[in-house]
């Protein structure tokens, strides 16, 4: 059955030009992934508008093997230059920037690649087993199961995002608020437009990605004061297979990893403290806890496997219910919507050649992602060489396009100004940016399934904790929302006062 | 100030509450005949938001940072790269994006990086060209355009 499948996909994702794509998006992702203000999510969404005449298979390929190449790109920054591309790489540079000074930044670099590798491939042979059953149960969900997963995906972000839980909350209500602007498709009422044209058509959540994370992150980095001052690394065919030959030695530091990704992967914000936490098993149970944070190989291995795991890991709510673990997930799940698929469990079986060529996809992408970083290390690390005059003014140009593309719309563009702003002061500010995009993305779904839910029950809020699995996931949900109020309670109950490690920077 | 910056944003957030509340309220936060009515879901929406960011006022009311938000060194930077970026959307409306991006990625590179004017014209009148052959010839996705390209025929 599922091996059936997989071998369909494969020939989806086998094709000439399928393969071409994979490269394509493996390059422009590590370039992003690499370039300052430019992310995965961000890239996804600039991308997003000229895949609008693709085939549907071949656009998410792209958009997926873009990701994948952010995820590697992460390292290369991370290492060489002790700049963390995205928040799930500030563990990396612990120990890859020490080891990159020492001259083995070429080994931690291959070290880093392969650890990401081992991780994908970890949770993309979970997801081969796993997405189809999960896709067989969400089959009987009905709305109020829906809208109980949403509940549950938001109230983590509340409960386990760190930082103020207050924050995060405004940050999702915001987003859902936005998403409410313009036409009622339900009633055919026009919301919170205040008779203003340009509000009727709404706010779009690829111009609100690339405003915040793109406009929002230059600002920034700007504020902080670019400097790329970073060794080169001597990448050659030697180093890669002496590095390889020490790598088993960590196989327990990569299973571990790799399960911890997995784990808090498919619920959403959870790279970030994967990456922290598997560095953090990985110093506890080493025998040599003193090396960490000046050069120990396996600092590099643990966040590693354990980021690229978690992203992977992010993609299978996506196929599956229809609900993003990852900002990067949301704008792939737009595209979906774009396209004309209706994401959910019903893509099992509707489109099958396109779920099993994006799973597929998954193995051809990391195979061909690791071998082409480490091929060409060096490329993408004269990226950052170019002068910061030439390179700024270049981001925020392809982000207007991006932004004008979505709609063929000037006010677009005004929009992505207004958000990049607002994303300079929320960052600042910590508020959280990542549940503001997801609820954005997510809005229209959850209130029609809020309301069919509430038609259902005739207005009776009963049928979210009635209903055995809607009950079920409710109430982890309302465990993850009060978690922000008993956690100190709990702590001064057993009369400590240690502060957990909560990682820094996790938004 | 931080304080002053938190202080502010909670409170437009606030507002901004208060407005979704209002409008909801105008179209019905209640049930009607076949369901929850238009306004129903931003009513909750715009109730939790204008309780949490009550909270949030007063907490930083009480410990916000009393650190400097951006120092005045650190905001030169800042606006030097966001009001470029103002100028370029505000160009674009009128000239198009290509002679926009020209200007502004030249502007930039001169003005910011003191590139030598080699280079600087090389830039930013190629990037320009690669994005309309990319753009309007390859994926056939329509930038904005102005008395230029229609001069050129486009």
């Amino acid at each position: 059955m599922g091996l059936e499948n997989l071998l369909l996909g494969f020939q989806v994702a086998i094709t000439p030009f399928n393969l071409f794509i994979a490269v394509v998006g493996i390059t422009l992702g590590t370039v992003i992934g690499v370039l300052p203000g430019l992310g995965g999510a961000n890239g996804v969404a600039i991308l997003l508008p000229l895949t609008f005449s693709m085939p549907p298979t071949s656009a998410i390929i792209l958009l997926t093997s873009l990701y994948w190449g952010a995820l590697f790109g992460g390292a290369i920054t991370s290492v060489l230059f002790n700049i963390p591309g995205e928040p799930w790489s500030v563990a990396t540079t612990f120990d890859g920037y020490p080891l990159a000074r020492q001259g083995l930044g070429a080994q931690a670099l291959t070290a880093a690649f392969t650890s990401s590798f081992v991780g994908a491939l970890f949770s993309i042979i979970l997801i081969t087993f796993f997405a189809p059953i999960l896709a067989e149960v969400a089959l009987r969900f009905g709305p109020p199961e829906f809208f109980a997963i949403q509940l549950l995906t938001f109230s983590s972000f509340i409960g386990l995002g760190g930082g103020n839980p207050l924050k995060s909350l405004v940050s999702i209500i915001l987003g859902f608020i936005l998403a409410a602007v313009g036409l009622d498709i339900v009633t055919g009422q026009l919301r919170l437009t205040f008779g203003v044209t340009d509000l009727m058509k709404g706010f779009d959540f690829i111009v609100a990605v690339i405003g915040l994370f793109g406009i929002g992150e230059i600002l920034l980095s700007v504020e902080e004061g670019l400097t790329f001052r970073g060794a080169s690394p001597k990448m050659n065919l030697r180093v890669v297979l002496d590095t390889w030959k020490i790598l088993p030695r960590y196989t327990r530091t990569f299973v571990r990893g790799a399960f911890i990704g997995f784990w808090m992967g498919f619920k959403p914000g959870g790279a970030t403290p994967a990456s922290f936490m598997s560095y953090a098993f990985a110093k506890r149970f080493s025998r040599h806890p003193e090396r960490f944070g000046h050069g120990e190989l396996e600092g590099v291995v643990a966040p590693e496997t354990a980021a690229h795991s978690a992203g992977v890991a992010a993609m299978l709510p996506m196929i599956t219910l229809g609900i993003p673990g990852s900002p990067t997930a949301a704008v792939m799940l737009g595209g979906l919507i774009i396209w004309g698929l209706q994401p959910g469990p019903l893509l099992f079986t509707e489109k099958p050649d396109f779920v099993w060529g994006l799973i597929a996809s998954m193995y051809t992408g990391n195979i061909i992602g690791v071998l082409m970083v480490l091929a060409f290390v060096p490329f993408f690390a004269a990226i950052l060489r170019i002068p910061f005059a030439i390179l700024t003014p270049l981001i925020v140009v392809v982000c207007a396009i991006g932004a004008y593309a979505v709609h063929s719309s000037m006010i677009d563009v005004w929009y992505m100004l207004i958000f990049g702003v607002v994303g300079y002061v929320f960052k600042k500010l910590d508020y959280p940016l990542a549940p503001l995009v997801l609820a954005l993305v997510l809005g229209d779904l959850a209130e029609n399934a809020l309301r069919q839910s509430l038609i259902m029950s005739q207005g009776s809020l009963a049928v979210f904790v009635s209903r055995p699995i809607a009950g079920a996931i409710t109430a982890v949900a309302l465990f993850f929302l009060l978690m922000p109020v008993l956690t100190p309670w709990w702590r001064r109950l057993r009369g400590t006062s240690a502060m957990p490690s909560s990682p820094p920077g996790a938004h | 100030m931080t304080r002053t910056v938190d202080l502010v944003t909670a409170t437009a957030i606030l507002i901004l509450g208060i407005v979704v509340v209002a409008d909801s309220l105008r179209l019905g936060a209640g049930w009607g005949g076949d369901g929850p009515k238009s306004g129903f879901f931003p009513f909750w929406l715009g109730a939790i938001l204008v309780l949490s960011a009550a909270v949030l006022v007063i907490q930083a009311w009480r410990r916000g940072a009393r650190v400097p938000f951006v120092s005045k060194e650190k905001l030169r930077p800042v606006l030097i790269v966001l009001l470029p970026a103002l100028g370029l959307v505000v160009a674009t409306q009128w000239i198009g994006l290509y002679a926009a991006s020209a200007l502004y990625i030249g502007g930039y590179m001169r003005g910011v990086g003191a590139h030598r004017w080699l280079t600087v014209v090389l830039v930013a009148v190629g990037i320009p060209i690669v994005t309309f052959l990319v753009f309007e010839q390859w994926f056939l996705v329509p930038m904005p355009k102005g008395p230029l390209e229609a001069w050129l025929g486009y």
